[in-house]
């Protein structure tokens, strides 16, 4: 079988493609983006970046009703988004193989909050995969799709950050070869979800969990690999491979399918090892179930509840083994920073020059809430900014008024702050809504989206106009800048904040990481030495490219600044020629190298 | 080969460590291992701290490094080396390109860049590597070969035979830039002696 070296995400999109996959959609997202993307990259796939999960998902469902293999991927917040459309879809059942894609991210590398998404599969009664690396993502995708077909339900498919973006070897299949249907076919019974129908489904779902439970207990991705029996685990995902590592010498019981449970296999497992312990990270999802059996067993009380295990954890937690090892030294951090010239820079070194309050959003731009543009005062979900504003504006009344700005990115806006903008204009708020279209979704890696005119397969659509769409949903104040232009912007944002209607401010200019953008002749700027009077001011940018160089006593004398204790310089590798540092400088210290 | 071995490489975002431990994954495979490899992607990726882990051996199981248990780390940076010492062990070999890159506390004047690094590393016993990487890729024509400088000494104490890793530059790289890039190669791999 030919070996391929590839992450979790790229190996799902490898078994849905050989489950023969005719419809994908997604909403990029932290770990999950790269499924859809390699999805673009085969044939026979139609693959989209829908605008948000929710869309995805009943895609996804469509397709499945007309009869087609369908799936739709996200990173676990985003299920909650889809979480509408994946509860009646347990109901409805699927026509073509449907399959759900979660990937949660316990350790929150990129994400704001840690749930464990197994719990969805238990409260929408639908099955669920759990991968434990890239070749299991392969064949666990693909059996998916049999196991949706054979049951008649959508399937979850479970991954984790270090699942989704391990690598590993992953062997080929070939690709199953599916009819396609010419027609969809009608069934109300089964695609109307009046409550007369889904009454009837209700019933239908119980006795489908039945027979799936059965399954599970001879399913040959459960699996009991024998070893000593005074320690037994049952474990799942990533915490199998920490497990074996951890103690090669324990029996284990790992789980594919982590929900329903096979019971009787595990009380069978249960009966003959000395003691059970059940390592999972997040919640104590498979514990509470299996305690609920009655089965005595050992978990939470010393498996970490939250962030990511690893073998040294789940050793020392079930051995009492304690190692010491080096310990960290204090050295400066390394957060990740906005990119020299990003467009997002202006407009929060605006906003810190106002003092108001800004309700934020998610993407690159939640960076400003950081040092030293500490801009960004709240950060809940996506789209959230928009209503938040308009939230703590009813609640303060006047004296909110031209002290709240909600800050959002294009596609976070397309995802869901549109909605929250009409409240804000039937409800007759008065909030600033400041959209940073920096015309692509740049946290996950850059993804066209509806506002950048061009698909998820790279074909050219028609683009979305924010202006447009702001204006003919009721805002009557919608203003485009330019975010370098940081005079530009205060103005604006000054003039904005003082109206009593709700305004939009569209801050309009690429990424700097866009290729277009990167290859674009741009200017560069230097520091004049002599004219620096070491204010800091430009500092106060957050630029990667300018830093801070101190200054001798003599030299400062020498100046005729005796105060003076440094100067600021401008890196030629990293500037990227935005011009914002020139605009902010009072003393013209900053110019454009002229060639 | 039953021992499970552990490279845990370290940099700053953008450095090229995604193609460093790309190339050296592909080597271990071509020599017969089985491979983990485990990176962050997303928020991190944007000028902050980047950590890769790569392990090998005859069958793999965690993706992720215990502490105390990295067998050689290659750090792309100065500062970066002292950042995972919880990973290392007296055992452990650390190759260090001693390029600085300022973190933005630094470069504004906040908080300064640690001095004596490679002294730290040595006082806790550790083998330490040095080299100035991205001045020997000015010497060499073509500062992208800072990472191929680095997978050249690496090379060093891994089981893979030379003709292996230029086999694989030469399918990932550029014709107009193999050349180069295997010079880089061995010029790393000169920078190391048992
Ligand atoms: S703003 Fe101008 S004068 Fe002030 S530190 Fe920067 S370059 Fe020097
Ligand atoms: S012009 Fe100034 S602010 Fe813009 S990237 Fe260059 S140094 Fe940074």
């Amino acid at each position: 079988m030919k070996k391929n070296f590839l992450s979790g995400n790229e190996a799902i999109a490898r078994g849905a493609y050989e489950a023969g996959l005719k419809v994908a959609s997604a909403y990029p997202g932290t770990p999950s983006t790269e499924i859809l993307e390699a999805l673009t990259t085969y044939e026979g796939v139609y693959s989209e970046w829908a605008p948000n999960e929710k869309v995805a998902l009943e895609v996804a469902i469509g397709a499945s009703f007309a009869g087609v293999r369908a799936m739709a991927s996200m990173k676990h917040v985003g299920l909650n988004v889809a979480a509408d459309p994946l509860f009646t879809a347990a109901y409805t059942g699927v026509v073509g193989g449907l399959v759900i894609i979660t990937a949660d991210d316990p350790e929150m590398h990129s994400s704001q909050n840690a749930q464990d998404n197994r719990n969805y599969a238990l409260a929408s009664k639908i099955p669920m995969l759990e991968p434990s690396d890239a070749e299991e993502c392969r064949r666990f995708t693909r059996l998916a799709f049999d196991l949706s077909e054979k049951f008649d339900t959508p399937v979850l498919v479970r991954t984790t950050t270090r699942v989704s973006h391990v690598k590993g070897i992953v062997y080929e299949e070939e690709p199953v070869k599916r009819e396609s249907p010419s027609e969809i076919q009608k069934m109300p019974e089964k695609f109307v979800m009046l409550p007369v129908n889904a009454r009837r489904r209700r019933v239908v779902l119980e006795e489908r969990l039945k027979k799936i439970r059965e399954f599970a207990e001879g399913f040959e991705e459960n699996r009991i690999f024998w070893s000593d029996k005074k320690i037994g685990i049952i474990t799942a995902g990533i915490s199998y491979l920490h497990v074996r590592d951890a103690l090669p010498e324990a029996s284990v019981l790992k789980l594919g399918m982590v929900y329903p449970l096979p019971e009787r296999l595990i009380r069978d497992f249960a009966s003959q090892v000395e003691r059970l312990y059940i390592v999972e990270e997040l919640d104590p999802f498979l514990e509470l179930q299996i305690k609920a059996m009655g089965i005595e067993c050992t978990g939470k009380e010393i498996i970490p509840a939250y962030g990511e295990l690893d073998a040294y954890k789940i050793r020392s937690a079930i051995t009492g083994e304690k190692r010491s090892f080096f310990e960290s030294v204090e050295i400066p951090p390394r957060p990740p920073a906005m990119c020299p010239g990003c467009p997002h820079r202006g407009v929060f070194y605006s906003l810190s020059k106002l003092k108001v309050f800004v309700s934020g959003d998610i993407g690159c731009y939640t960076l400003g809430a950081l040092k030293p543009l500490s801009a960004m005062d709240t950060c809940v979900c996506m789209g959230a900014s928009v209503s938040n504003a308009h939230g703590i504006e009813k609640a303060l009344g006047d004296k909110a008024r031209g002290r709240v700005v909600a800050v959002i990115g294009d596609s976070t806006f397309i995802h869901s702050g549109i909605t929250p903008l009409i409240d804000i204009v039937y409800n007759k708020g008065t909030s600033t809504i400041i959209i940073l279209d920096n015309r692509t979704t740049a946290m996950t890696g850059h993804q066209e989206n509806p506002v950048t005119g061009k698909t998820a397969m790279g074909e050219d659509t028609l683009e979305i106009d924010l202006a447009e769409l702001c204006r003919a949903i009721g805002v009557k104040r919608v203003t485009v800048v330019n975010p370098h232009d940081i005079d530009e912007v205060k103005r604006v944002l000054k003039e904005e904040l003082s109206v009593d209607e709700p305004s939009v401010i569209i801050s309009k200019a690429p990424c700097a990481l866009l290729p277009e953008e990167r290859r674009r002749k741009k200017p560069l700027y230097r520091v004049v030495y002599e004219k620096c009077t070491g204010c800091r001011v430009c500092l106060g940018l957050g630029c990667p490219a300018i830093s801070w160089k101190s200054i001798s006593e003599e030299e400062a004398k020498a100046r005729g600044r005796e105060k003076q204790k440094g100067v600021s310089i401008i890196s030629e590798v990293l500037c990227a020629g935005c011009g914002e540092c020139e605009i902010v400088c009072k003393y013209d210290a900053i110019v454009e190298v002229k060639e | 080969m039953s021992e499970t071995k552990n490279i845990l490489f370290s940099g700053v975002g953008g450095q090229g460590i995604l193609l460093a431990s790309e190339v050296t994954a592909d080597a271990l495979i071509e020599a017969g291992y089985d491979v983990k490899k485990s990176e962050v992607h997303g928020m991190a990726q944007r000028g902050g701290a980047v950590e890769a882990h790569l392990r090998y051996g005859e069958r793999v199981y965690s993706p992720l490094i215990e502490p105390g248990s990295a067998h050689v780390q290659v750090s792309f940076e100065l500062l970066e080396a002292l950042r995972y010492l919880p990973y290392l062990n007296k055992d452990s070999k650390v190759i260090v390109n001693t390029q600085k890159i300022f973190p933005l506390s630094v470069a504004t004047g906040i908080m300064s860049y640690p001095e004596g690094i490679l002294d730290k590393l040595k006082d806790l016993g550790v083998s330490v590597y040095p080299v100035d990487a991205f001045q020997l890729a000015k010497e060499l024509g073509e500062v992208r070969v800072v990472n191929m400088i680095l997978v050249g000494m690496l090379s060093r104490f891994l089981p893979v035979k030379q003709e292996i890793f230029f086999d694989i530059i030469k399918d990932r790289v550029k014709r107009q830039f193999q050349d180069v890039n295997m010079e880089a190669f061995k010029r790393g791999q000169e920078l190391v002696n048992l």
